[in-house]
């Protein structure tokens, strides 16, 4: 890596933006994905910032077990966050569909339809399971960007 | 071009100081309400982490005429913030650029009408619905904004920066700084006055759009913004005389002081509707206007 790479890995690592979509949770997650922002758990010490737009954003944070209201809500929010992206999938909803398996409704799991880099399981995942899942994204959004490059994707 | 205003423009209160400086500002601004809310709040270099991170994004390729507007209007609110910046009279000696307040009125505008235009141009319903926001706040703002301005020029009787400039003891000079910081807020979308920007509701409002260097840009003319209306706001109020270096120091430390000033307002305030921001600024706006009138006439009969 020569130093310009090393600085933006830094950067990345140092500034992930978050977008939350909610494709049918029971709001449990979200209600955790919020409480790390509040002065207990603080997160913007990690240089997160929770973004309105998903063209700001790095890390897209999923809840929820994908209901098919929301399917094409999912792939145009995915399509919509800007390369170098990660996907988070918070708690067990959109890993398995949780309580809500079997129901007509229900499109899940969320890998069935975009990739997806980090899990956090729990019904509702522990805040301090969701801040360490974020920080695993970040680094991993660092190191796909640098890998990318290596591999020659085009950069613009 | 002669020598002090390239250095204005390119050293000090330009490029080299006042881009860490909006860093610098923006980090306190974001520090000082996460420490009232009894956070630990982000890193020094948060903002300089931000910026090179969204030089690094991949955008979605744009084409047409579209796609250059949506390029142009950060770029011209940087280099507008950069002008209003090189032509503070920050040492109060008449160098550099100088001119009078009406070219740093339009250049402070800029970045507003810029950011209305950013909306419009990005076809997004957000982006429209925040520039009407914009549009609406910014003449409910500048009312009370050009007043002032216009209090100081008529108590001090010119119109040149470098003779407003340095604090005097005029009771109108200081109503005009006064009508000033309190348009500062609405001028640079902090709470309460964060409605055309609002992120929960309308998504960013025009920056929705903005992804990448573009947004970049966007946030690097938000720093020199900082850097520029808190500095006119400290060539308003220090008085002039004494050594360039002393000047230097205060320019930091008064402008400083103004953002943890607005950081206190911000984090002690919910976002205001936009009939009350207006009636918020209007009802100022009459009372500075009443000023004004009454100051010109008895300039007159002076
Ligand atoms: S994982 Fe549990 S808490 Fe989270 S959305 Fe699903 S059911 Fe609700």
């Amino acid at each position: 890596m020569n130093l310009l790479d090393r600085l933006m890995h830094r950067c990345r690592r140092k500034s992930p933006f978050l977008f939350h979509l909610n494709t049918g949770s029971c709001n449990g997650c979200d209600i955790e994905l919020i409480t790390c922002l509040s002065p207990r758990y603080d997160v913007e010490q990690l240089g997160i910032h929770l973004e309105g737009s998903p063209r700001h954003a790095d890390i897209l944070c999923i809840t929820g077990p994908v209901t098919r209201n929301t399917l094409e809500a999912v792939k145009t929010v995915y399509a919509q966050v800007c390369e170098p992206k990660v996907v988070v999938a918070l708690g067990s909803c959109p890993a398995s569909c949780n309580v809500f398996a079997g129901s007509p409704v229900i499109e899940g799991p969320l890998s069935k339809h975009i990739p997806v880099d980090v899990y956090v399981p729990g019904c509702p995942p522990h805040p301090d399971a969701i801040i360490e899942g974020i920080a695993r994204a970040a680094q991993i959004l660092a190191d796909r960007g640098v890998s990318e490059k290596a591999k020659g994707v085009p950069q613009k | 071009m002669n020598l002090s205003g390239l250095i204005h423009f390119f050293l000090f209160p330009g490029i080299l100081f006042a881009v860490p400086a909006g860093w610098f500002y923006m980090w306190g601004e974001r520090k000082a309400v996460a420490r009232m809310q009894r956070r630990i709040g982000l890193p020094l270099l948060q903002p300089f982490y931000d910026f090179v991170k969204l030089l690094g994004k991949r955008t979605p390729s744009r084409h047409g005429i579209e796609a250059d507007l949506l390029r142009l209007w950060p770029a011209l609110s940087v280099l507008s913030m950069l002008g209003a910046i090189a032509m503070l009279p920050v040492f109060h000696d008449g160098k550099g650029f100088s001119g009078d307040a009406v070219l740093l009125v339009a250049f402070l505008e800029m970045p507003s009408i810029c950011f209305i235009l950013a909306g419009f141009t990005s076809g997004s319903i957000y982006g429209e619905i925040g520039a009407i926001r914009e549009a609406i706040l910014s003449v409910a703002n500048n009312l009370v904004f050009l007043l002032s301005i216009v209090t100081i020029a008529v108590t001090e009787n010119t119109f040149r920066l470098s003779d407003l400039s340095g604090g005097t003891w005029n009771p109108g000079h200081w109503i005009g700084v006064f009508g000033i910081l309190l348009c500062i807020p609405a001028k640079l979308r902090l709470n309460p006055f964060s409605t055309s920007s609002a992120e929960q509701e309308i998504y960013s409002g025009p920056l929705t759009e903005y992804a990448g260097a573009a947004l970049a840009m966007w946030e690097l003319a938000h720093g020199l913004e900082w850097v520029a209306l808190t500095g006119f706001v400290t060539t308003l109020v220090v008085p002039a005389g004494g050594p360039w270096w002393f000047h230097a120091i205060a320019f930091f430390v008064v402008s400083f002081i103004q953002v943890m000033l607005l950081s206190t307002v911000a984090a002690a305030t919910a976002r205001f509707t936009l009939q009350r921001a207006i009636r918020f600024y209007w009802q100022w706006a009459a009372i500075l206007a009443v000023l004004v009138i009454c100051s010109t006439i008895y300039m007159r009969v002076r």
